[in-house]
């Protein structure tokens, strides 16, 4: 087997805070295989977000730092490399998709020269080159009438219509690797679907790897073929999609589960819902972040957090009362 | 065919708690050219009917735009209505006076934004107790506090919160206080807009059990605006669909999701995933195309079809009536105007679904 396209090791960004340093991201692990669709599941301030942005090396410092770990992309530290260098791969090698497309696109410069502005530099195209390269673009996105849409500004867009824009300017270059954090959370359903169904198909057609950062569990069940669970900062659950959702082992991962109204499920059911609240980052509990709204803790939960374990092949988890059978 | 209360429960119309009937809302407004002095106006609530009866849920369902928190801004009365009636508790609320009316204390509003929704400088006790105060009830200085003390606890949180302000409360907790406000002055009607899309995911389900347990206890009904099919589908008896300021499907829960008739309600639920990989793995994909157009220039005939994958000639003219069966089942599409309208089942119509 080959070498998986990026590895990530024991990542863990700290911010300083008036409140004291927050441990944002905490040595988190994961691998991402080309043409592979990872999903990224929390709450928020589970730590989702600023894990993406740690790879990326774009957490504000100050107040952020990235503390510790690995990054390796194609066999290359990302968080070893020149500024320079960083420069270079993003945008070009790796690519980001954010949530909201109005505020991440440029509203003084026409939608075509956004598309084809990583072209001119990480391609070193002409613009006019670069911008025959963007009109190709914005008709695999499936703009209608892309030709027009070129020399237009982002306002005059729909929301759908500018995370299209959003996805062809994260594939101008090709990119092996691309993060889309909730690309679809600002969107209505129907435009979701589009968008998410686009995603799919453009990385199974390059075969490039997708982190899809979300809080929504149906979209983790119909996209992602392996899925990390998120809480507190940590990873607390990774394993294939399948296996995540047949098989729940955290119980943070089980209640969430139980606690969501499904399209198919019983609807007279009365929902399970998990206590309490999402932890305070600056005030996290010495032990299992979840202990205080797990039903099953026990006062062993409170001494150090768990570490994340193989329960079955392939399938991890971070509870200690569970071990592999 | 369309009857004037083809929407109407199938129980007898006088039973329901509320009635809007033909409602409109337009805003006037220039058009957007710069230099333009035309008069337009956004046809946000474009002709929509329904009955509530007591102690019932309504899910109201659609996309950003389809009109449907300004259906429940109107029925409060908060926006002007520019047609249409509302009854409310067997009275026509169309033309009274909102400070005046006694009716107005029987509906109340739950908001989306647990946030945006409390005045961060009130205490809880003041916040909880200003829809007594507006209306003079429970004055005396013990009586406010008792009741403030029972509202709290009604939604579940301690009647010592009422001493702290809403920045020491979590989302969830604040979308109880605004739920305890709401119940104050006891009323009859609650309309929740998007009242769990602000909270996250683990915590919504704690609202939603909140929401139906006062439902039982009191007697309440709801009108449950929200674009999230499945929670509506867990708290609703009966779901309408907007599309562009009209109702394009009305039906009982599980008919709706069972079966649903008209194209964008099998859009919006196809598009909706569920949790469960083997269940996504064999679910047909029906993605229909295109966005919601501009509610200042809604489409000719039927406002769907640029984007329905079963549109015929007629649907380009022809603005297909909401029509209901005698089931009580309402469907504004014209590939089920006869059907719907003969005494035959829904259950024998010749559905194309996707997929």
């Amino acid at each position: 087997m080959t070498e998986p396209l990026l590895q990530v090791r024991g990542l863990t960004t700290r911010f300083r805070t008036e409140r004291g340093d927050v441990t944002a991201v905490d040595d988190v692990s994961f691998d991402v295989n080309a043409g592979e669709t990872l999903a990224l599941v929390g709450e928020s301030g589970s730590g989702k977000t600023v894990t993406a942005l740690s790879l990326l090396r774009l957490v504000p410092d100050p107040p952020g730092r990235i503390e510790a770990g690995e990054v390796l992309f194609a066999g290359e530290d990302l968080l070893k490399v020149e500024d320079a260098r960083m420069r270079a791969i993003r945008g070009d090698r790796i690519a980001m998709i954010f949530q909201e497309p109005m505020a991440s696109l440029n509203p003084a410069l026409m939608v075509g020269m956004q598309i084809a502005e990583p072209i001119v530099v990480h391609r070193r195209l002409s613009w006019s080159q670069a911008l025959a390269a963007a009109l190709g673009l914005l008709e695999r996105v499936r703009i209608p009438d892309a030709a027009s849409r070129l020399n237009t500004w982002p306002h005059q867009h729909s929301g759908g219509m500018r995370q299209r824009a959003m996805i062809a300017m994260a594939l101008a270059c090709k990119p092996r690797l691309i993060i889309a954090d909730e690309p679809t959370t600002a969107l209505d359903v129907t435009v979701q679907a589009q968008i998410l169904e686009l995603l799919r198909e453009l990385t199974r057609e390059t075969q490039a790897a997708l982190i899809l950062i979300t809080h929504d569990l149906g979209v983790v069940a119909r996209y992602a073929d392996k899925v990390a669970v998120m809480y507190g900062g940590r990873i607390v659950e990774r394993a294939s999609a399948g296996e995540l959702y047949a098989d729940p082992r955290h119980p943070y991962t089980i209640g969430l589960l139980a606690s969501v109204p499904r399209l198919d499920g019983d609807a007279g059911k009365r929902l399970v819902p998990i206590d309490g609240q999402p932890p305070d980052l600056a005030a996290l509990p010495p032990g299992c972040a979840f202990m205080p709204r797990c039903r099953l803790a026990t006062a062993e939960c409170s001494v150090r957090p768990p570490a994340l374990r193989a329960v079955k092949t392939q399938h991890l988890a971070a509870c200690i009362r569970d071990v592999v059978a | 065919m369309s009857s004037p209360d083809a929407t109407s429960l199938p129980a007898a119309a006088d039973n329901a708690l509320l009635r809007v009937d033909g409602l409109k809302v337009h805003f006037p407004m220039r058009d957007g050219r710069f230099w333009s002095r035309t008069r337009v106006s956004v046809k946000a609530v474009d002709g929509v009917s329904f009955a509530l009866a007591r102690g019932e849920t309504l899910g109201l369902v659609g996309e950003s735009g389809c009109g449907k928190s300004t259906t429940g801004l109107a029925i409060l009365r908060m926006l002007a209505l520019t047609a249409g009636r509302i009854h409310f508790e067997g009275e026509d609320i169309t033309q009274r006076d909102t400070r005046a009316g006694a009716y107005r204390k029987r509906m109340q509003m739950v908001y989306q934004d647990p946030y945006g929704s409390l005045d961060p400088r009130m205490r809880v006790r003041d916040i909880v107790a200003e829809p007594l105060d507006v209306y003079r009830v429970a004055r005396a200085r013990r009586e406010r506090n008792e009741r403030v003390a029972e509202l709290l606890r009604l939604v579940g949180l301690l009647p010592d919160m009422a001493e702290r302000y809403p920045h020491e409360f979590s989302g969830g907790q604040r979308q109880r206080i605004g739920i305890a406000r709401a119940l104050a002055l006891e009323p009859s009607l609650v309309i929740c807009d998007e009242p769990v899309s602000a909270l996250d995911v683990s915590i919504r389900a704690q609202v939603v059990n909140v929401l139906t347990d006062l439902q039982q206890r009191l007697g309440l009904s709801y009108l449950f605006i929200a674009h999230d099919l499945a929670v509506v589908r867990h708290i609703s008896q009966r779901v309408a669909v907007m599309y562009l300021g009209r109702i394009v499907e009305l039906a009982s829960r599980d008919e709706l999701y069972r079966q649903p008739l008209h194209p964008y309600t099998q859009a919006l639920i196809a598009a909706i995933p569920v949790a469960d990989p083997v269940v996504e793995s064999r679910r047909p994909r029906l993605i229909v195309q295109g966005e919601v157009p501009s509610a200042l220039h809604p489409p000719a005939g039927c406002r769907f079809h640029p984007r329905c994958p079963y549109v015929m000639p007629v649907c380009r003219d022809v603005d297909p009536p909401l029509v209901s069966s005698s089931s009580g089942r309402a469907v504004a599409c014209h590939l089920h105007a006869r059907v719907a309208n003969a005494s035959t089942a829904a259950a024998e119509t010749p559905l194309p679904v996707g997929g």
